[in-house]
């Protein structure tokens, strides 16, 4: 059979989404392909925009806690860090010491379980569906945790503003501590299973290529910019509570791959638990609400709070006219930003590639469409 | 115990038919629709049983129950599943090609059955001992690779371009492994001097466990060759790219429904039990006894070999529900730079061990 040259190969148009299993929510991909390389990627996000930035302006301060849940849902506890941290702020509060060691050890808790989430979604997307399973074994420990000292397992509603909904439950530091033992082993498990894979490292090193310029021009923040060797975390760049006191390593990788911000991920979660021990160990006893007036009504004045979430930097900006409500509020949402540099990192990949590098992005639809 | 039935079936057929004056063609006729019946029960029962080993293995390997509510310990499961399939509605998608839409899963799954009917059962014939078993190889291997078919009708009917995308790479796919799987097999066959798998089997009975093909160390390459390329034609992780669920949805199956997905989920399963079947009998004795022939236990060696096929495909479940996926390029370049030059080298092998051993 001879080439024919009149025959040529024909573009692919092809939607990725909204309703696909693994772009991690409803974000839809326009993807052009040339067979299985791909020649364009273009993310069209909005299909979960709740509007949670407008709903806070005809809500009071209070009222509005519940909903910082509800838009980052895989770290619920990092988003009412920060808004409570915003709101305290602009009140001029200072949270008691107890208070901020608990706030410290629920985000970080948090970390892992958003961590946990990543780590099985990103196994998933290249194939390998047990370890998926396995976190969310470990994850549902913390959950329980979680549930026993909010009520909750999602959406906690646990911080307020000005304090904690309630102490800690008896047994929950005994709970944690002997999840923080088993915890490195079965990351061990995770790591022999998973990272070690021949497979799995032929799937993710090298591809999704973002270098530390383009990383920063972006405005990609969290474990996503450390993976391409720029340490920048803001608990040690900025930081808040308790940390200067705690005694923990910013995990970088200077390979800026899919791999790079996986290896990130999974030594943050050990971090966490050397975080977690020492929260634990220094705990101090005493109140953990201080009084705050039962109408908040803070000076008119703006203010912008960010803390290091599981995704990157979170920020708060809070603008307020000295009513009940704010005047403004914006999300500072890690997702988006980390969104942005997407099609740079997908140029010369497969279809495949996509996959794997989305997941290593560990975007959360509720927090790029807020 | 299978040929005594079979045999018995065929007298008490012969002796109607002589009482009738009937031609005595129509009992070999009647033979055949008897053992096509058979064989079609065959594959649908062992796609069920197989479908629920699959979901209490992959429930035991990720530490989860799987399948509990339907029976006990949830044995009708897979069996309400497939009533469920057949009272679904059946989509054809707008602008679909009806006839290649509705062939695709039909394609697949004839295809999928026909390779049943060499299989040696038992000492001395198939299961309908009807088709001439002497090329036996050449048919299984020829009937496996006709599968492909059916994915490519499947995903260009379905006017889906994640169903093409997905046939595409089932095409490319099953072609590429199709060479070094025959490069096993050939090693086996130039052992045993013959394309028939009753010979390979007859070949591996005398002493039991000890005869058997796996503990040659010439045949060693072609024993991981076979498993290997045996998986990617079947389409199973890490070779599952044509129904990669993450990237491609659901591949070529995406928009079928009702009892033509059925159909394909059942020729999977069939397909992937054929495989166990195929390298029980090239390295595993077949349906000879483990512990010498004749069998002291005198088990009827249809057991053997069932016995033996599932433990291949508890093998292979194993390995699905641990790797991850390969990207389509490696895969291409793992069957054309690595399994290939290793299949030439154990031919090689074989062909040296077949002279001088």
């Amino acid at each position: 059979m001879t080439w024919d040259p009149t025959c040529v190969t024909e573009e692919l148009v092809v939607n990725m989404g909204p309703q696909h299993p693994s772009t991690h929510g409803v974000l839809r991909l326009i993807l052009r392909l040339d067979g299985e390389r791909v020649l364009e990627v273009r993310p069209d996000i909005g299909f979960l925009h709740s509007s949670l930035e407008k709903i806070a302006e005809r809500l009071d301060y209070r009222q509005y806690l519940p909903y910082t849940d509800r838009y980052d849902y895989l770290c619920a506890m990092a988003n009412e860090l920060a808004y409570v941290r915003a709101v305290e702020s602009l009140l001029g509060v200072e949270p008691t010491p107890r208070c901020q060691w608990i706030r410290v050890m629920m985000a970080e808790m948090n970390r892992i379980a958003s961590h946990l989430v990543y780590y099985g979604a990103l196994g998933m997307d290249t194939g390998a569906t047990t370890v998926f399973l396995y976190c969310f074994r470990e994850r549902e420990r913390i959950l329980q945790l979680f549930e026993d000292a909010s009520g909750q397992r999602l959406l906690y509603h646990y911080f307020r503003i000005g304090g904690l909904r309630n102490d800690l439950p008896p047994g929950f530091c005994e709970g944690l501590r002997s999840f923080l033992d088993e915890f490195p082993r079965r990351v061990a498990e995770y790591d022999a299973l998973l990272t070690r894979n021949r497979i799995f490292r032929s799937r993710t090193e090298g591809v999704g290529y973002l270098s530390p310029e383009a990383a920063l021009s972006y405005g990609v923040t969290g474990p996503t910019l450390r993976g391409s060797g720029v340490s920048y975390d803001l608990r040690r760049a900025a930081p808040y509570y308790v940390y200067p006191e705690l005694e923990f390593d910013v995990p970088t990788r200077p390979e800026g791959d899919v791999m790079a911000r996986h290896l990130v991920r999974q030594e943050e979660m050990l971090q966490s638990v050397h975080l977690l021990h020492q929260c634990l160990d220094r705990l101090p006893p005493g109140e953990i609400n201080v009084k705050v007036p039962r109408k908040l009504k803070p000076d008119p004045g703006e203010i912008y709070v960010r803390i290091e979430s599981p995704r990157g930097e979170l920020g708060v900006y809070l603008i307020s006219d000295g009513s009940e409500k704010p005047y403004r509020l914006h999300w500072r949402a890690p997702s988006f930003h980390n969104l942005q540099a997407y099609p740079e990192m997908c140029q010369g990949a497969y279809v495949a590639d996509l996959v794997a590098i989305l997941g290593s992005l560990d975007i959360i639809l509720g927090d790029v469409d807020r | 115990m299978l040929s005594f039935i079979a045999n018995w079936l065929r007298d008490l057929l012969t002796a109607w038919f002589q009482a009738w004056h009937v031609p005595l063609v129509f009992v070999d006729i009647l033979a055949w629709i008897v053992g096509g019946v058979a064989i079609l029960i065959l594959v649908m029962v062992v796609a069920l049983v197989f479908i629920y080993l699959e979901r209490k293995i992959s429930g035991y390997i990720q530490s989860r129950l799987g399948p509990e509510r339907v029976g006990p310990w949830g044995i009708f499961q897979t069996a309400m599943d497939a009533l469920k399939l057949l009272q679904k509605e059946d989509i054809v998608p707008a602008g679909a090609d009806k006839i290649l839409h509705t062939l695709g899963p039909i394609a697949f799954f004839v295809v999928g059955l026909l390779g049943y009917l060499v299989i040696p059962w038992e000492e001395g014939g198939t299961i309908a001992r009807m088709v001439d078993a002497h090329v036996g190889v050449l048919y299984v291997l020829a009937f496996g690779s006709l599968s492909v078919i059916g994915i490519l009708m499947g995903g260009w009917g379905s006017n889906n371009k994640w169903s093409l995308l997905g046939a595409l790479r089932g095409a490319a796919q099953m072609i590429s492994y199709e060479v070094p799987m025959l490069l096993a097999v050939v090693c086996v066959v130039l052992l045993a001097g013959s394309l028939s798998l009753s010979t390979i089997v007859d070949q591996q009975k005398t002493l039991g466990l000890l005869s058997w093909n796996l503990w040659r160390p010439w045949l060693w390459l072609p024993v991981i060759l076979y498993l290997i390329a045996a998986t990617a034609e079947v389409n199973r992780t890490p070779f599952d790219l044509p129904e990669a669920e993450s990237e491609l949805v659901a591949g070529y199956h995406t928009e079928y429904s009702g009892m033509k997905f059925a159909f394909f989920f059942l020729a999977e399963y069939g397909n992937f039990f054929l495989v166990g079947l195929i390298f029980s009998v090239l390295f595993l004795g077949g349906w000879s006894s483990p512990f010498g022939y004749p069998d002291p236990l005198r088990i009827p060696g249809v057991i053997w070999l069932l016995g033996k096929a599932t433990v291949t495909v508890f093998f292979l479940m194993w390995v699905r529900w641990t790797l991850p996926r390969l990207r389509v390029d490696q895969l291409m370049s793992l069957c054309w730079k690595v399994l290939l030059p290793v299949g030439f080298l154990s031919l090689l092998i074989a062909g040296t061990a077949a002279l001088y051993v």
